[in-house]
C-alpha cells in the first residue's frame, strides 16, 4: 500500500464528520430550541460549506499525487469476525473525489436555498438536522473503502430519504410516500446484501482494495457467479436509483420539501446506483450479460419515464420522471462501459436538475404564498394553475430556461456534452454488440421526448396567460435573494459544466475522462473508435432531435387553451394512459401489494399468528399445564384415611427396601 | 423377662394401632391408636433396655413427654375442628380436596 500522504489528506474523515456534527447540533437545537433559526441556519449551512472546503482541499491534494490506486485510510477495526475483517476505512480516489465535490458543492447550494424555502416552517431545525445527516451518510457511501461501510451509507441515505419525504408527516399522503420509498428500497437493498455475501463467499474479503484486483482471477468471464453478483448489485441500484422495475417510489417522493427533491431525489442519493456500478466496474466488466442488462434497463427506463413525463401536470412530477429518465441515461452509459461518460452525466445532471428542482421550488414557493395570502385552496404545484410566471419571476424563468436547454441537449450547455457522450459510446458499442444499436435508438427517442416535455413544462409554467386567479396574481413575486443566489450559481455550473469533459472532437481534452482513468481503466472494455465523420453525424442528429422536440412543443402545445386545474376536462385515450403513468402503480398493486396483503392478513395473521402461535403455542402451553395439574389434583382427596394409607404403603416400601 | 414375648406383644400392639388408624373414622379413636403405637414402641425400648443398657429406658421418657405434648395439641385441634364442624368424623373433613 502507498505510505500515508501528508496532512490535508489524512484529515479526510473531517469531510463526513462536519455534516455529522451539524446533525448533532441541529438535532439538539430541534429538541431544545426549535425557534433558534439563525443558529440552525449557521450550523446547517456552515457545516456544508466547510465540508466542501475540506473536500476541495483533499481533492487538490489528490490531484497533485494522482495515485494509480485509491488512498485508503483505516481508522479502526469494525467487524473482526473470524475470516471477515472489516475496518472502518475511507478511501479517496478520482471517482470518490468527483462524488464528494458534487455532494458537498451542490449540497451547500441547496442548503442555502433551503434557508429561504423553509424559513416559515415550524420544523426548520429538524429539517436541517435531517439534511445534514443525509449529507453525512452520502459522504460515507461514496468514501467507504469496503462494501459494508458503503452499505452503512447506502442504508443511511435511505433512512434520511424516508424521513424527509415524510417530513410533513401529519398528512397521510406524505407519510405513505415515505413508507413506499422505504419499502421499495428494501427490495433493492436485499439484492445488495445478497451480492455482498456472494462476494465474501468467493473472494474472502469485502474490501474494495482486495476484491477488485482479485476479481479477474476469482471469477471466470461471464461465469454464473459473477453474473449473479452483478445482477444482485444492479437490483440494489434499481431500488436506490429508481430504475425499472423499482422506480415507482421516486415520483411519490416528491411529497417532501422541494429542496429535498433537488438534493436527495435528483442530484445525489439517486445517483448512488450509478456510482455503485462505476465503483464495481471491475466486476461488471466480467459479466457481459449483466452489463447488457444495466444498459438495456437504463435505456428502457430513459424512454419509459420520458413518456410518462409528457402528460404529468404536477410540475415536480414532471421533473421526477425526468430524473428517472436521466438516471436511465447514466445506467446506459455505465452499462456500456463508458464509466467516465456516465459519471460526467451524473455530474452535469446534478447541476441542471438541482437547478430545475430549485427553480420549481421557487415557483411553488411563490404560488403557495399567493394562495396562502388569499386563503384559496388550489394546487400550488399544478401547472394548469400557473402560466405567464416569467413576468413575475424573471430570474427563475431565465435560469430554468438555461437548465431546460441543458437537459434537452442543446450545445454548448453541460447536458449536451454528457448526453452526447453516452449516446456516442452506446453507438460505438453497437459495432461489437448489435443490441446496443437498439439501446442507442431508445436513448435518442428519449432525448426527443425530454426536449418536448421540458419545453412543455416551461411553456405552461412561465408563458401564455396566467391562470392563477385574479386576486392571487397580485401576490406573485420573485423569490428572495437567498433563494435566487443558489439558482444563479447552479445556472453558471450548468453553462460551464460541459467544460469538464469536452471531447477531442471539439478540440477539448476530455479532462474528466483522463482524471477518472485510474479508476475506469481496470474495467474499461474499449469499443472501436468511431470515425470523426460518424461522430459528427451522431452529434448533429442528437442536436437535431433535441431541436425537433423543442420546436414541436412550441408548435403543438397551446398554453392559451389551458384551463385551471379545477376546470380542466379529464384526459382521454393515450393521454389518459400516460397521465395515469401506464397504470404501473395499479398493476403493482394488483400483482404484488394485494397478494402480499392477502397473504399477511388471511394466512400469516389469521392462521399462523392467531391459530398457530396464539392458539397452539401460547394457549396450548397453558392448557397442557392445566390438564397436568388436574390429573395431579385428583390425588388430593382431602381425606386423612387415604393419606394414611399412602403413608403406610410408603413406609412399608422403604422398610422393605432397607431390609432387603 | 424374655425378649421374644415382649417384642411379640409390642408388634401386636403396633399392628393394632396401625389397623386402627387405617380403619377407624373417629378422630379421637385414631388419636388413641396413635398412642397405642407409641406405647408399643415404648415396650420394645424397655425390652431391649434389659439387655443393652439403660439408654432405651431414658428414651421411653422422651417418648412419653412427646406423647403428652402431642395429646395436648392433638386434642386441642380436635376440639377446634369439632366446634367448627360439629363432627370429628374424618370422612366429612376434606377441605383440602383438590
Amino acid at each position: 500500500m502507498i505510505p500515508l500522504p501528508p496532512l490535508p489528506l489524512a484529515l479526510l474523515w473531517v469531510v463526513p464528520a462536519l455534516p455529522l456534527a451539524g446533525f448533532v447540533v441541529n438535532g439538539a437545537l430541534a429538541l431544545a430550541a426549535p425557534r433558534a433559526k439563525r443558529a440552525v441556519s449557521i450550523t446547517g449551512v456552515g457545516a456544508l460549506v466547510l465540508a466542501f472546503a475540506a473536500a476541495a482541499l483533499a481533492v487538490v491534494e489528490l490531484a497533485q499525487l494522482h495515485p494509480s490506486a485509491p488512498l485508503v485510510f483505516r481508522y479502526w477495526e469494525w467487524l473482526p469476525v473470524g475470516d471477515l475483517q472489516v475496518a472502518l476505512a475511507l478511501q479517496l480516489d478520482q471517482l470518490s473525489a468527483v462524488m464528494i465535490l458534487v455532494v458537498t458543492g451542490v449540497g451547500a447550494l441547496i442548503h442555502v436555498f433551503s434557508v429561504g424555502y423553509m424559513h416559515d416552517d415550524p420544523g426548520y431545525a429538524r429539517y436541517f438536522a435531517y439534511l445534514n445527516l443525509f449529507v453525512f451518510f452520502m459522504l460515507t457511501l461514496v468514501l467507504g473503502a469496503s462494501f459494508p461501510v458503503m452499505f452503512v451509507g447506502w442504508e443511511g441515505v435511505g433512512l434520511c430519504s424516508y424521513l424527509l419525504i415524510g417530513f410533513w408527516f401529519t398528512e397521510k399522503i406524505n407519510a405513505d410516500a415515505g413508507k413506499k420509498a422505504f419499502i421499495v428500497n428494501r427490495i433493492g437493498d436485499f439484492g445488495f446484501l445478497v451480492a455482498m455475501l456472494l462476494i465474501f463467499r468467493h473472494t474472502g474479503s469485502l474490501d474494495f482494495g482486495v476484491v477488485f484486483p482479485k476479481a479477474s482471477a476469482a471469477f471466470a468471464v461471464g461465469g454464473p457467479v459473477v453474473t449473479a453478483i452483478t445482477l444482485f448489485l444492479f437490483l440494489g441500484c434499481t431500488g436506490k436509483s429508481a430504475q425499472i422495475p423499482l422506480y415507482i417510489w421516486l415520483p411519490d417522493a416528491m411529497q417532501g420539501p422541494t429542496p429535498v427533491s433537488a438534493l436527495i431525489h435528483a442530484a445525489t442519493m439517486v445517483t448512488a446506483g450509478v456510482y455503485l456500478v462505476a465503483r464495481c466496474g471491475a466486476l461488471f466488466a466480467l459479466s457481459p450479460v449483466a452489463s447488457a442488462t444495466v444498459a438495456g434497463v437504463g435505456a428502457l427506463t430513459a424512454l419509459f419515464a420520458a413518456t410518462i413525463a409528457l402528460k404529468q401536470w404536477d410540475i415536480k412530477r414532471v421533473l421526477a420522471y425526468s430524473t428517472v429518465s436521466q438516471l436511465g441515461y447514466m445506467f446506459l452509459g455505465v452499462g456500456t462501459g463508458a464509466y467516465a461518460a456516465g459519471i460526467f452525466h451524473l455530474t452535469t445532471h446534478a447541476f441542471f436538475k438541482a437547478l430545475l428542482f430549485l427553480g420549481s421550488g421557487s415557483v411553488i414557493h411563490a404560488m403557495h404564498r399567493a394562495y396562502h395570502a388569499t386563503h384559496a385552496h388550489e394546487d400550488a404545484q399544478d401547472m394548469r394553475n400557473m402560466g405567464g410566471l416569467a413576468r413575475y419571476m424573471p430570474w427563475t424563468a431565465a435560469l430554468m430556461w438555461i437548465a431546460t436547454l441543458a437537459i434537452a441537449g442543446i450545445p454548448p450547455l453541460a447536458g449536451f456534452f454528457s448526453k452526447d457522450e453516452i449516446l456516442g459510446a452506446a453507438f460505438a458499442r453497437g459495432a461489437v454488440r448489435p443490441a446496443w444499436y437498439v439501446f442507442w435508438g431508445m436513448g435518442l427517442a428519449a432525448a426527443l421526448l425530454t426536449a418536448f416535455y421540458m419545453t412543455r413544462l416551461m411553456l405552461y409554467t412561465f408563458h401564455g396567460p396566467n391562470r392563477t386567479g385574479d386576486r392571487e396574481r397580485e401576490q406573485l413575486h420573485e423569490a428572495p435573494p437567498v433563494m435566487t443566489g443558489p439558482l444563479v450559481a447552479l445556472g453558471a455550473l450548468t453553462v460551464l459544466g460541459g467544460a469538464l469533459n469536452i471531447p477531442p472532437l471539439f478540440g477539448g481534452g476530455a479532462r474528466l475522462e483522463h482524471w477518472l482513468a485510474p479508476v475506469t481503466d481496470a474495467a474499461f472494455t474499449p469499443a472501436p473508435d468511431a470515425s470523426p465523420a460518424t461522430e459528427w453525424v451522431l452529434v448533429v442528429s442528437a442536436v437535431l432531435v433535441a431541436a425537433v422536440g423543442m420546436v414541436g412543443a412550441f408548435r403543438l402545445l397551446k398554453p392559451e387553451a389551458l384551463a385551471p386545474a379545477r376546470l380542466a376536462p379529464p384526459e382521454r385515450g393515450l393521454g389518459r394512459l400516460l397521465w395515469k403513468k401506464w397504470y404501473v402503480d395499479e398493476l403493482y398493486d394488483a400483482i404484488v401489494v394485494r397478494p402480499v396483503l392477502w397473504l399477511s392478513r388471511e394466512v400469516l395473521w389469521k392462521i399462523v399468528d392467531m391459530r398457530l402461535v396464539d392458539g397452539l403455542l401460547v394457549n396450548g402451553t397453558a392448557a397442557a399445564s392445566r390438564a397436568l395439574g388436574w390429573v395431579g389434583s385428583r390425588l388430593q382427596t382431602g381425606e386423612v384415611g387415604v393419606y394414611v394409607v399412602l403413608f403406610v404403603v410408603g413406609v412399608l416400601a422403604v422398610l422393605g427396601a432397607v431390609v432387603r | 423377662m424374655l425378649l421374644g414375648p415382649a417384642l411379640t406383644v409390642s408388634g401386636v400392639l403396633f399392628a393394632l394401632g396401625v389397623l386402627g388408624v387405617l380403619l377407624r373414622r373417629n378422630a379421637i379413636v385414631i388419636f388413641m391408636c396413635v398412642e397405642l403405637m407409641l406405647n408399643a414402641a415404648n415396650l420394645a425400648f424397655v425390652a431391649f433396655a434389659q439387655q443393652l443398657g439403660v439408654a432405651g429406658q431414658i428414651f421411653v421418657f422422651f417418648v412419653m413427654a412427646v406423647a403428652a405434648a402431642e395429646a395436648a395439641v392433638g386434642l386441642a385441634i380436635i376440639l377446634a375442628v369439632y366446634r367448627h364442624r360439629h363432627t370429628v368424623d374424618l370422612q366429612n373433613i376434606n377441605l383440602l380436596k383438590g
